[in-house]
């Protein structure tokens, strides 16, 4: 596809509302989920994250590619959003670590964006009405506003969304431990990020990356200490392989640890329900309260959907009990689950970061802690 | 974990009068904590001495102490608290800046804490002294795995020699325990090293510099931190500053968020921040880190924190929203982040990170001008004076607006010509050295062909800054290029920030800056106003603060919300702190909005300068932040009308920025309450001015108006000399200068290089040895309440706003006020005053001299607020909105009968002292420069002292601006001629206290010929000692700078002797900063205060107490 500077470009929501600008990156059409995220910096390991396929991105920070593109920060092989929303990229990149300019990155991945655009607006217009289907259109694509429309109403929605299929590695592969090999994990890529099982190495983790339809018997051919479940994109309520595979491993009291997708998956195992959030959590300021020790971490996460349930309570599962861990006291959402009977747990945030604060780090300590103990 | 209930009474400690390095911002955040507390049901006492502050104003705290923020009266304050039964428990210090955490160290060193059971919170003295002692910090840094620059602590000039031995020139030299950097520096050659590290030594009080490798050029960035007592720790704000390190942070544009930083680099900074906030043991409350990275390599380094709020605090607050000070004073009573509620979104808690979705400008505003002499190049101490902050939506927006509220002659790029004969080389060369203004050379040089590569190597900033301004060149030759401006082209010109002005200057054709705006409206390019909500439109805000922006995207929406029940009244604010503008008229603004918003009107206030408590969002019912130019106020009337009914616009209170504005805003059918514009326009022209004065009988010094040398010294032969002369329409006496002669008034004319017809010289007779009144009144056209009636303390001549100043008067009789106040009246009627009303006269062989009459409120509407116990500026709004005095008396705002000039005899005495920053300027061969006073106004802030006498009320606004006046040892006499005979009595009181008396022989003749026993001390011009070391040798100078005296008494000798002599004698005196007096009224006021503080029983005595105490007699009269 060819670069679209400067050239007309559009993006329309499925109710109808449109928003002039001009392109970015690639010129044509992209369809998909518009989602805004609130991060000041981090565009590259959000472009990147497999957690925002067939999303577009709005980029609620107005000042957007001032560090252009490197080649440490990616966090998969290449960049997932379907569409790119911003309101004033740079027009040359400044950081040592930069090679090359944001725009010429999304152009070369063939991602199309628009620049221009008052993200305010639109940010507000999502936070009120909610997270919807939506196009941008460029050059060639650019139609009547009927049209384009109609194009977006065709797209299929988030919800009922399957999508660990499509971004999940198709061979397995291992991420070998820094230092000693503590322990041996097999994480279900669902989207995973590459600074996950970086930081589980880092703790001594050999990490064995298995598919999205690895069955029980290839998880434990690895012959884990302990099972991961990654981020990842859609509809958790889509997910019966992941939940069942889920159920499998509580059931044999394997060591278990979740984060953003598999909280939602380990959440559904143990019999809670899922539910699509008006407009979600996608940011790196979010705070999320341990309700144990009441302390809070400033987390980065990227939902949109969330787990029923009410902080503190504790409940009954086939697994014995479980109790909600953690939740955000923006509006009282919940970020983790713990089993009390089995040894698992997960978060709805990423203690990965990347993009984001550090805070949540531990959780990786946490899981090493589980795995030693039922060792 | 909920409030502590072990806290009953806190003492918050303000941080004294504005100096460089220390303003306004400790205003905001002390207000802001001392109404936490009482909220939370609290006793609070405050101790602050500047009666510019809303702090202090009584309601703020339940016990007000204005005295001075010195160890010794913050202990009578905790003793007579202890005393009366109400003893405090809790020290609140980290809110009034450096001034405040000292004196708590002091007060902890001289066990004051623990003999009355005081607890600091907030931050306990271990953290105060491993965030301040350079070495522990480094060691912590360390220790958590950070790096510092490679450096090391010196405590003699020996270990800095051994020391720059190692790291080699440049280095940085910074001294422990100064304010705002006072002290600090780069040294690039030897004798760059010799003077500042001794300088450096002898300004800390612990004689500790700092010597450390360079960093300079490297990328700066500033963190704002804040940790509760569960040890949850959130960054509420990064800065990056647009100048490189080695401009100090206060000195450099800054920018929020940080603009070119990966998430890898700035989450690597956070932790880094994180762990020191943790390490140095902030337990509650703000901090502030700062970091370098190396624009190549990205080494990252930690350079310094601050251990409680700061500017960059105050910056960051409304940068973001997010309240730091209120929130550090309820983590300091126990509170964890996660129970204070979010203001604005009125939902989420404080316990997250605010994000940002436009961008923050700040640009400092500086002041050389006033400082002839002083080195303007920019270096790790602050010299600005004030700031101005600037949101958009872009940082070309933002930097725009911010440029245009400096209140300076270019009101941003390309509205001055440029110098002439700049050149990409000289350009480049230019940007070598950091300087005020530099910003502008930097577009300068990238029009002249210079690249944006070049210009970042020659100047240190980032080539994303660079390019920024590039893009703005780019625009600039689009719009001056195009065949017509169409409404496309107009918009991007908006949305890149430029002003119609800008825009007018690069289109002839469009008949200037009135001809953009109308093809603007024409076409509907007009701004949108977003809200600052902490959180980038995640949530819905509650709080009506906004900022303009220009959109492209036809959709872009407005956030103003309609309200169409109670009428508005908009307040327009001062704009950035600068010499002769200051926090005087925000307190004046912030009176009226909240007097405003009790009388039932929507108060909506627009202002730029961050430092201020009006730019609080809670102060108005709304906040707009923008510039106080023309078009950004006619942008929010017009955005205020769409959403309801505007009943006025007030000008009056924030000085002389909104007051310019007013036939403008008048013109374009802006309803302007209070004094009309012609009425302001009436006296501040000195014709109809003088006509009016003519007509009402009162006389004026007489005076001619100039426009050449001819003519000004025409008026001169005619009136005689000495004459003042200024250049029209000023404020803070700009320019201003007495002339003695004819040869010096060729001199002024001369240098006032900008006389035109339009601006002509002021030329009036001077009036010699007359006696200084300033008056403060209200006049609601029938009726006048005078508030105050000041006498200046410095004979006439010395600028108001640089005179101390003594109310009630001390030796006014009862005619003269009676005269003073007839006068006022007559002024008020005749010039149709609505509002506050300043005049200044003098008074001279029993004739009352009008000087000038202002109809604004003035610098001094505060201090005469506090010494009379009345709120002049509340009233003000209410008899401009349409209140009568009458009304006003009946409602309790003004007294029921009685006003200033009649207060009872036995009133207490307040006492006004400016604070002048002398000692903060260097000339660029390094000496100080001149402290002399003059009818140009220098000082940055004022104290007060009050007590029941004028010499006990001196000696504690002296204790207060300066230090203690000395109770013994040597004081040093040297005066001009004129002077000598009134010099007599003082000098000898003085003797017969026991000090030693020094003068140059000149002096001491005549002081022993009356009996007063002296040694005489060569002056400076005679030359250097021989080295032999004795006090007979040396001149006097050198025995100042080498401590052998605690007080200087030396007049300006005019013109008859040399002049540098004084110069240099002055200049030592504040270089140790010992008292050094200028004027002869000023040397007998000290005498009063000395034996009062000999005689040791001044007192401390709360606001509250005296005030009920003037009212008790009041009634009684």
């Amino acid at each position: 596809m060819t670069a679209s500077v400067g050239i007309p470009a559009a993006l329309v929501l499925e109710d109808g509302r449109v928003f002039r600008g001009t392109g970015y990156g690639a010129q044509g059409r992209a369809l998909g989920e518009a989602v805004f995220c609130t991060g000041m910096t981090g565009y590259q390991e959000t472009l990147t994250d497999p957690s925002y396929h067939r999303q577009i991105v709005v980029q609620t920070a107005p000042q957007i590619g001032n560090t252009g593109w490197n080649d440490e920060d990616d966090e998969s092989s290449r960049i997932w959003v379907a569409g790119y929303v911003v309101r004033d990229p740079a027009r040359v990149p400044s950081n040592w670590r930069s090679k090359r300019a944001l725009d010429v990155e999304l152009a070369n991945q063939g991602v199309v964006g628009i620049a221009g655009v008052d993200t305010r607006t639109l940010t507000r217009h999502l936070r009120e009405q909610g997270a919807m289907r939506a196009g941008v259109f460029s050059g060639d694509g650019l139609a009547s506003v009927d049209a384009m429309v109609a194009d977006v109403l065709e797209s299929p929605p988030m919800s009922g969304a399957d999508l660990a299929g499509e971004v999940t590695t198709a061979e397995p592969y291992v991420v070998p431990a820094q230092g000693e090999t503590r322990f041996r994990v097999a994480a279900l890529d669902l989207g995973i990020k590459a600074n996950t099982p970086r930081m589980m190495s880092q703790r001594g983790m050999e990490v064995h990356v298995l598919p999205a339809t690895s069955s029980i018997d290839d998880v434990l051919a690895v012959q884990p200490d302990g099972v991961f479940l990654s981020n990842g994109p859609g509809d958790p309520a889509t997910t019966t392989h992941a939940t069942e595979l889920t159920k499998a491993v509580l059931a044999r009291k394997l060591p278990l640890f979740g984060i953003c997708f598999g909280n939602q998956i380990l959440g559904r195992a143990l019999g809670m329900g899922t539910y699509k959030l008006r407009y979600g959590h996608r940011g790196i300021n979010i705070p999320v309260i341990d309700v144990a020790t009441r302390k809070v971490a400033i987390t980065a996460q990227n939902h949109g959907f969330a787990l029923d349930g009410e902080p503190g309570t504790e409940f009954d599962t086939p697994y014995g009990k479980a109790v909600v861990s953690h939740y955000c006291p923006n509006d009282g959402c919940v970020e983790g689950v713990r089993a009390l009977d089995v040894p698992a747990f997960s978060v709805q945030y990423h203690p990965e970061a990347a993009a984001g604060p550090h805070d949540a780090a531990p959780l990786f300590d946490d899981f090493a802690t589980l795995m030693e103990k039922t060792k | 974990m909920p409030k502590r209930t072990d806290i009953e009474h806190v003492l918050v400690i303000g941080s004294g009068p504005i100096v460089i390095g220390q303003a306004a911002e400790f205003d905001y955040s002390g207000t802001q904590a001392c109404r936490v507390l009482r909220e939370e049901g609290l006793r609070v006492s405050l101790v602050n001495s500047n009666p510019a502050t809303i702090m202090t104003d009584p309601e703020f705290a339940d016990a007000t102490y204005i005295e001075p923020v010195t160890p010794d009266f913050l202990e009578q304050v905790i003793a007579r608290e202890a005393e009366a039964g109400r003893p405090v428990d809790s020290l609140l210090a980290t809110l009034g800046g450096q001034t405040a955490l000292n004196a708590a160290v002091a007060l902890d060193e001289r066990g004051v804490l623990r003999k009355y059971g005081v607890e600091l919170i907030g931050a306990n003295i271990d953290a105060i002294q491993r965030g301040e002692d350079r070495q522990k910090f480094k060691d912590i840094v360390r220790a958590i795995g950070g790096e510092v620059p490679r450096s090391r602590v010196c405590h003699s000039m020996a270990e800095v020699h051994d020391t720059v031995a190692e790291v080699g020139l440049p280095v940085v030299i910074r001294p422990s325990f100064t304010m705002g950097g006072l002290g600090s520096g780069m040294a690039h050659t030897q004798e760059d090293l010799e003077r500042m590290a001794s300088f450096g030594l002898e300004e800390s009080p612990v004689t500790e510099v700092l010597i450390e490798e360079s960093v300079l050029g490297w990328k700066e960035y500033e963190l704002e931190l804040m940790r509760d007592n569960h040890d949850n720790v959130v960054v509420v704000c990064s800065i990056e500053n647009f100048d490189a390190m080695g401009v100090h942070t206060g000195d450099s544009i800054t920018v929020a968020p940080s603009m070119t930083l990966t998430d890898r680099e700035y989450q690597q900074m956070r932790d880094v921040g994180i762990q020191v906030i943790r390490e140095v043991g902030v337990d509650t409350g703000g901090c502030n880190i700062q970091f370098a990275f190396h624009p190549e390599t990205g080494r990252m380094v930690v350079i310094e924190m601050n251990p409680r709020v700061s500017r960059s605090s105050a910056l960051a607050s409304k940068a973001t929203g997010f309240p730091i000070a209120k929130i550090a004073a309820k983590l300091a009573i126990g509170y964890t982040l996660d129970e204070i509620t979010n203001d604005i979104t009125g939902e989420t808690p404080a316990s997250f990170e605010p994000t940002l979705d436009y961008v923050v400008v700040k640009v400092p505003r500086f002041a050389f001008e006033k400082f002839p002499g002083a080195d303007p190049t920019l270096t790790t101490t602050m010299k600005s004076v004030g700031e101005a902050m600037a949101l958009g939506r872009t940082f070309t927006e933002a930097l725009g607006k911010a440029l245009r509220s400096m209140e300076t002659k270019a009101i941003g790029f390309w509205t001055q010509p440029d110098p002439e004969g700049a050149t990409v080389e000289s350009c480049l060369d230019a940007l070598r050295t950091p300087s005020d203004g530099r910003v502008y050379t930097v577009e300068r040089a990238l029009r002249l062909g210079a690249s944006v590569a070049q210009v970042s190597e020659a100047s240190g900033i980032d080539p994303w800054f660079v390019d920024q301004i590039l893009s703005l060149v780019e625009l600039r030759a689009e719009i001056a290029d195009a065949a017509v401006l169409d409404e496309a082209l107009l918009r991007k010109a908006k949305r890149y920030g430029l002003s119609d002005r800008q825009i007018a200057a690069l289109r002839s054709e469009l008949a200037g800056e009135d001809g953009v705006r109308a093809l603007r409206h024409r076409l509907g390019v007009r701004p949108v106003y977003k809200t600052v909500d902490t959180c980038a439109a995640e949530f819905a805000a509650k709080t009506p603060y906004h900022y303009s922006a220009y959109e492209l995207d036809p959709a872009a929406e407005s956030e103003i919300a309609p309200q169409r029940e109670k009428e508005k009244v908009l307040i327009l604010g001062s704009g950035p702190n600068r010499i002769g503008q200051g926090i005087e008229f925000d307190y004046s603004c912030v009176h009226a909005a909240l007097a405003l918003r009790e009388a039932g009107y929507e108060t909506v206030m627009v202002n730029c300068n961050p430092e201020t408590v009006s730019t609080d969002y809670d102060t108005s019912d709304r906040l707009y932040f923008e510039p106080l130019t023309f078009e950004d106020v006619l942008e929010v009337v017009h955005a205020e009308r769409e959403s309801g009914t505007v009943a006025g616009v007030i000008v009056q209170l924030g000085g002389q920025t909104p007051l310019g504005l007013a036939q403008r805003l008048a013109d374009a059918g802006v309803p302007i309450v209070g004094t009309p514009p012609e009425a302001i326009h009436l006296a501040e022209h000195r014709g109809s001015f003088g006509a009016a004065l003519d007509a009402a009988g009162l006389p004026a010094p007489k005076y001619g108006t100039a426009t050449s040398f001819e003519g000004a010294k025409r008026i001169a032969d005619e009136i005689g000399y000495p004459v003042l002369v200024r250049p029209s329409y000023v404020l803070g006496g700009r320019g201003m200068e007495i002339v003695y002669d004819e040869a010096h008034l060729e001199g002024y004319i001369e240098r006032a290089t900008e006389v035109t017809p339009e601006h002509p010289v002021l030329v009036d007779r001077f009036l010699d040895d007359a006696i200084e009144i300033d008056v403060d009144a209200l006049y609601d056209g029938e009726q006048l309440y005078l508030g105050g009636v000041m006498e200046h303390i410095e004979e006439a001549g010395v600028h108001s706003g640089d005179s101390s100043c003594a109310l009630p008067p001390i030796t006014l009789g009862a005619t003269d006020l009676e005269t003073v106040r007839r006068s006022t009246e007559a002024i008020a009627k005749g010039v149709g005053v609505r509002g506050l009303l300043n005049v200044q006269y003098a008074l001279k062989d029993d004739v009352l001299y009008v000087l000038e009459a202002n109809p604004r409120a003035s610098r001094t509407a505060p201090f005469v607020s506090k010494a009379t116990g009345v709120p002049l500026a509340k009233a003000c709004a209410l008899v401009m909105l349409g209140a009568t005095i009458e009304e006003l008396r009946t409602s309790g705002v003004l007294p029921p009968r009685g006003d200033g000039g009649t207060l009872p005899p036995d009133s207490p005495v307040s006492v006004k002292e400016a604070v002048l920053p002398f000692h903060r300027f260097r000339t660029p061969e390094g000496h100080g420069v001149d402290s002399l006073l003059g009818p140009e106004m220098k000082s940055t802030g004022e104290v007060m002292g009050v007590d029941e006498s004028f010499g006990k009320a001196f000696a504690k606004s002296q204790a207060g601006a300066y230090g203690p006046l000395p109770t013994s040892g040597t004081v040093f006499v040297s005066v001009a001629n004129r002077d000598k005979r009134s010099l007599i009595f003082p000098v000898k009181r003085l003797a017969d206290l026991g000090f030693e008396v020094l003068a140059t022989a000149g002096t001491a003749e005549v002081l022993r010929r009356n009996g007063i026993a002296c040694s005489v001390v060569r002056k400076y011009n005679e030359g250097a000692s021989d080295g032999s070391g004795t006090d007979a040798e040396r001149n006097i100078v050198e025995v100042i700078l080498d401590g052998g005296v605690d007080m200087v008494i030396n007049t300006p000798y005019g013109n008859s002797g040399p002049r540098i002599d004084g110069y240099e004698i002055r200049t030592a005196a504040v270089s140790r900063d010992i008292p050094c007096i200028t004027t002869i009224q000023g040397a007998a006021a000290a005498v009063h205060g000395i034996e009062a503080a000999i005689r040791g029983d001044i007192g401390v005595r709360s606001l509250q107490e005296l005030q009920a105490a003037l009212r008790a007699g009041q009634a009684a009269s």
